[in-house]
């Protein structure tokens, strides 16, 4: 592991506990949102018949860091009637708990923030402090529409993590473990193995399991999809009717925090996914560092997958963003309680009673 | 004890993220519910009608391309009509069809609008902009023929102020060839789509006695159930030599006259469009426009009303003249000004979120009602 | 129930044929083109610009007042004998000074109205749409040719040859007013009457 490898080359436990937690952060998270909102434009464009950011570097390369320049050197504007510190604070408690979950997820089989035993519960409960910041940013801003916005995001996350749960437990009811590095391992890297097509067990359970997986997978997808606020459950972030968000009063580089988090929490959601049910890291042909017996090679083939398989659903959220059009309140909390939930029941009861079999 | 609520005036502001123009809208809302919305219009107001009393009659007509921005050629056409039936001129045919093909071009692209803006509203970006490319294939041509995108100054009094470019049929029949599939790929990727369906069915219904009433007409009376259409029911130049339906709602995903009726109509209403032009293109005999143009314009004393078919309704042009070379009076009857009158009307009792949906349905343009 | 597994499986088919949509235009070709360093050929009868050709003009005000906004502001000079302006293009005869001819691009409307009643065609629009300015004042464009000394110096010469006109009738009419009291001093008394004899004091 990256932590022991790195205790063994300095003898320092909290030198290497530091390079471990910041790694992901500088090495990973930053030039993915870089890159992120770079592609978001230029695969919107392109979806549209255009072509996007064309001016700053070849393509349109330098665009975000154009836009990152443009950010930091604005005025940070602090309105006179706002509580001061809950609004200095929010967009700091929102990308801490965005960018908190990726403690737990393994990138490669060598590196993981942090090998917790309770991996995806870890995640979860760090997650939820997203909604803490989303209401501080609405009530600090002092501006009505704001605090409507800030509500409607704070129901529609809260509702929406009732049947995140609910597919993870299913999950953890067949392999039997909390830890994401231990469901990685378990689906050995061919991809008949993966949880999408049963997991690594042979027998009728596998076979029985498939439709349940891949539905457990869609409703996942979706309702990971609401928590992250994008269309078409985006009420709380688009420039819609007249309530215009709960980050409308944030300026420079508070915003941009606001923005780096959203590009996070993607990738972090479809990191999760990716891991439950398409095999995390693994690859689904076998390794090349194997078959040529270099066995450095393979934690890299791991993190090019898992990054693939990540970029992969991040592509798709942003292919649903310019596809549909955004659901009104009302209807948002109808398809939660009236679609998803009663399919996760479902679907947790009956994958249970094919676990017993 | 009851819980006491008060109603919230909300102020919908001159600055619309969606855009409509510059229309201002006071929403009395009693939670989420409204009970009353009071439209404020005359930001856009240019006094079009006192100042046409100080021109000239033709320079009128670029002022009138300026009401209706979106559909100019109708207008233009409006007046064009007023005016020659006033002076008792009789047009070449070959002025005739080309002026019928111009304006439903010009219906095409003011619904492409519609429709694309509407998608927008909704939160679907990607139609809006596969719309727009449409309608750039329908402004060129407008372009090579007069010159301009928007604003045209083509139809005059009496007859064109150029005739058709050599390329104009060639490039027309291409167009219409590439536009087919594109009406169906609109149709797929929003008409159809479950999520736009519950946005919009069901709501803002506009019951067709109430339309009656208020004298609305165009899309928003056909979508209601009532089969009116002025190219049929009083018809003018040479549309009665064409072979079109008149589509009607029908309800067919809510309520009839619902806004997705009003939407689906528009999309209906171009695929017609298209089989009139094709008509137009094969009869279209040769002529030459310009001679039946008057040196002077100095019609006799008189007044006459006329009405033509705009694409978002009745547009009525009403000229009083006293002999002498500029107008006594001239005033226009705005489709959109009606349908503004009944938009109170539509949103009683629907949420907040619907308001933009029934205020895209409608398709006003504030040009238009300001003047 | 049914109506509930018809919505659901409904919602979940539209949106796929959706993305198809979407998914096919990633592969379309961009319908744009990078403006600054592409520009789109306009067609020719495009209306930009406004030129006026001063040779061919001969001052008949006719774009003037076509203009619905009067954007166009023309004064012309009448011309003395014996000045020479030259013809223009189709075989006109000029006979005035056109000693101003603005046209100011900030009102004016680009309908082309000025164009068509020129009866030399010297008022024509041309291709150059890019010539924005920073301050309004820069599109008050004026096409007059002669130099300010030469404008004044026409306006001059006309109105020293309308004073010496004035001049030249006054005399003539002094000198015809003379010839008649001289005629009739000549002619022998009439029988004078009242009136007749108090004409001939105011005459004098």
């Amino acid at each position: 592991m990256m932590y022991d490898w790195l205790y063994n080359l300095t003898g320092s436990e909290i030198l290497s506990m530091f390079v471990v937690s910041l790694l992901p952060l500088f090495v990973f998270i930053l030039p993915f949102a870089l890159f992120a909102v770079l592609m978001e434009r230029k695969v919107s464009a392109h979806m549209q018949d255009r072509l996007g950011p064309m001016r700053v570097g070849y393509h349109g390369i330098l665009q975000t860091i154009a836009d990152i320049i443009k950010l930091l050197q604005k005025e940070d504007l602090v309105p006179t009637a706002t509580d001061k510190t809950l609004f200095n604070f929010a967009p700091l408690l929102v990308f801490m708990g965005s960018y908190a979950a990726f403690a737990a997820i393994p990138f490669s089989g060598f590196f993981i923030g942090s090998k917790i035993d309770l991996g995806i519960i870890f995640i979860v409960g760090v997650t939820g402090l997203v909604v803490a910041g989303i209401l501080m940013a609405g009530w600090a801003s002092n501006n009505k529409y704001s605090l409507l916005g800030a509500m409607r995001a704070a129901a529609q996350i809260i509702s929406y993590e009732i049947p995140t749960l609910l597919i993870i437990l299913t999950v953890i009811m067949v392999t039997g473990t909390l830890s994401l590095y231990d469901l990685s391992e378990m689906q050995t890297p061919y991809f008949w193995n993966w949880l999408i097509l049963g997991g690594p067990a042979i027998g009728l359970e596998k076979v029985l399991l498939i439709p349940f997986m891949i539905m457990g997978c869609l409703i996942i997808y979706t309702s990971t999809l609401a928590e992250v606020n994008r269309t078409p459950f985006d009420i709380p972030e688009a420039e819609s009717e007249l309530v215009s968000g709960y980050h409308t009063e944030y300026s420079g580089m508070k915003f941009a925090m606001f923005f780096l988090a959203e590009y996070a929490n993607m990738f972090a959601v479809s990191a999760i996914v990716a891991v439950l049910f398409f095999g995390g890291y693994q690859s689904p042909f076998g390794y090349l560092g194997n078959t040529l017996n270099l066995p450095w090679l393979i934690p890299i083939e791991q993190f090019f997958w898992f990054t693939s398989k990540g970029l992969f659903f991040v592509f798709v959220q942003m292919w649903l963003r310019w596809t549909l059009p955004r659901f009104r309140v009302d209807q948002l909390m109808a398809f939660c309680w009236k679609y998803l939930i009663p399919f996760s029941f479902v679907i947790l009861l009956l994958v249970g009673l094919i676990t017993l079999i | 004890m009851a819980l006491k609520t008060e109603e919230m005036v909300l102020n919908m502001g001159p600055q619309h993220p969606s855009t409509h123009g510059v229309l201002r809208l006071e929403l009395q809302i009693d939670g989420e519910i409204i009970i009353d919305v009071i439209p404020h219009i005359g930001y856009l107001h240019r006094c079009f009608e006192k100042h046409a009393e100080a021109m000239t009659y033709p320079q009128i007509i670029p002022y009138t391309d300026r009401m209706d921005y979106l559909a100019s050629m109708y207008n233009e056409f409006g007046y064009a009509l007023a005016m020659e039936r006033l002076m008792k001129i009789e047009v070449p045919e070959r002025v005739e069809y080309i002026r019928v093909i111009m304006g439903e071009l010009q219906r095409i692209a003011s619904h492409l609008v519609a429709l694309g803006t509407y998608g927008a509203d909704i939160g679907a970006f990607t139609p809006f902009l596969f719309c727009f490319r449409d309608r750039e294939r329908i402004l060129h041509l407008f372009e090579i023929t007069c010159g301009a995108r928007l604003l045209y100054n083509y139809i005059w009094i009496g007859g064109l102020s150029h005739d058709l470019h050599p390329d104009f049929i060639r490039l027309t029949k291409e167009f219409i060839k590439d536009f087919r599939p594109n009406v169906k790929e609109l149709n797929d990727l929003l008409s159809y789509n479950r999520i736009f369906i519950e946005r919009t069915a069901n709501v803002g219904v506009l019951p067709i006695d109430t339309a009656i009433n208020y004298g609305v007409s165009g899309p928003n009376l056909r979508a209601s159930g009532m089969k009116w259409d002025l190219r049929r029911d009083d018809p003018y130049s040479v549309y009665h030599k064409f072979d079109y339906e008149i589509p009607v709602g029908s309800g067919e995903k809510g309520k009839t006259g619902d806004c997705w009726d009003r939407y689906f109509i528009r999309v209906r209403e171009m695929e017609e469009s298209l089989k009139i032009i094709e008509q137009a293109i094969e009869q279209i005999p040769e002529g030459d426009v310009k001679s039946a143009i008057p040196k002077r314009v100095k019609p006799p004393e008189g007044q006459i009303y006329t009405r033509v078919e705009n694409p978002r309704g009745e547009l009525g042009y009403f000229i009083i003249s006293d002999g002498s070379l500029n107008p006594s009076r001239v005033k226009v009857r705005a489709p959109s000004f009606v349908t503004m009158q009944i938009f109170p009307e539509l949103c009683k009792g629907f949420m907040v979120a619907d308001v933009v949906a029934i205020l895209g349905s409608v398709d006003i343009v504030l040009g238009e009602i300001d003047r | 129930m049914k109506d509930y597994i018809v919505n659901f499986w409904q919602g979940l088919f539209t949106i796929l044929i959706g993305m198809k949509v979407t998914f096919k235009h990633l592969f379309v070709p961009a319908v744009t083109i990078q403006y600054p360093s592409v520009k789109p050929q306009l067609p020719e009868r495009e209306r930009n610009r406004l030129y006026v050709n001063m040779d061919d003009c001969i001052g008949c005000d006719q774009c003037a007042r076509a203009c619905p906004v009067n954007c166009i502001e023309i004064e012309t000079v009448k011309s003395v004998p014996g000045d020479d302006l030259g013809t223009t293009s189709n075989g006109k005869k000029k006979a005035l000074w056109v000693t101003t001819f603005n046209i100011d691009f900030a009102k004016c409307c680009y309908c082309q109205l000025c164009v068509f009643p020129c009866p030399t065609e010297c008022i024509y629009m041309t291709d150059v749409y890019e010539f924005s300015e920073f301050s309004r004042e820069n599109l008050l464009y004026d096409f007059v040719t002669l130099l300010p000394e030469e404008r004044i110096q026409k306006k001059k010469n006309f109105e020293e040859m309308q004073a010496k006109k004035e001049a030249e009738k006054a005399e003539a009419a002094k000198k015809a007013a003379e010839a008649k009291v001289a005629a009739q001093k000549e002619k022998p008394e009439v029988k004078p009457n009242d009136t007749s004899s108090e004409n001939k004091e105011e005459n004098k």
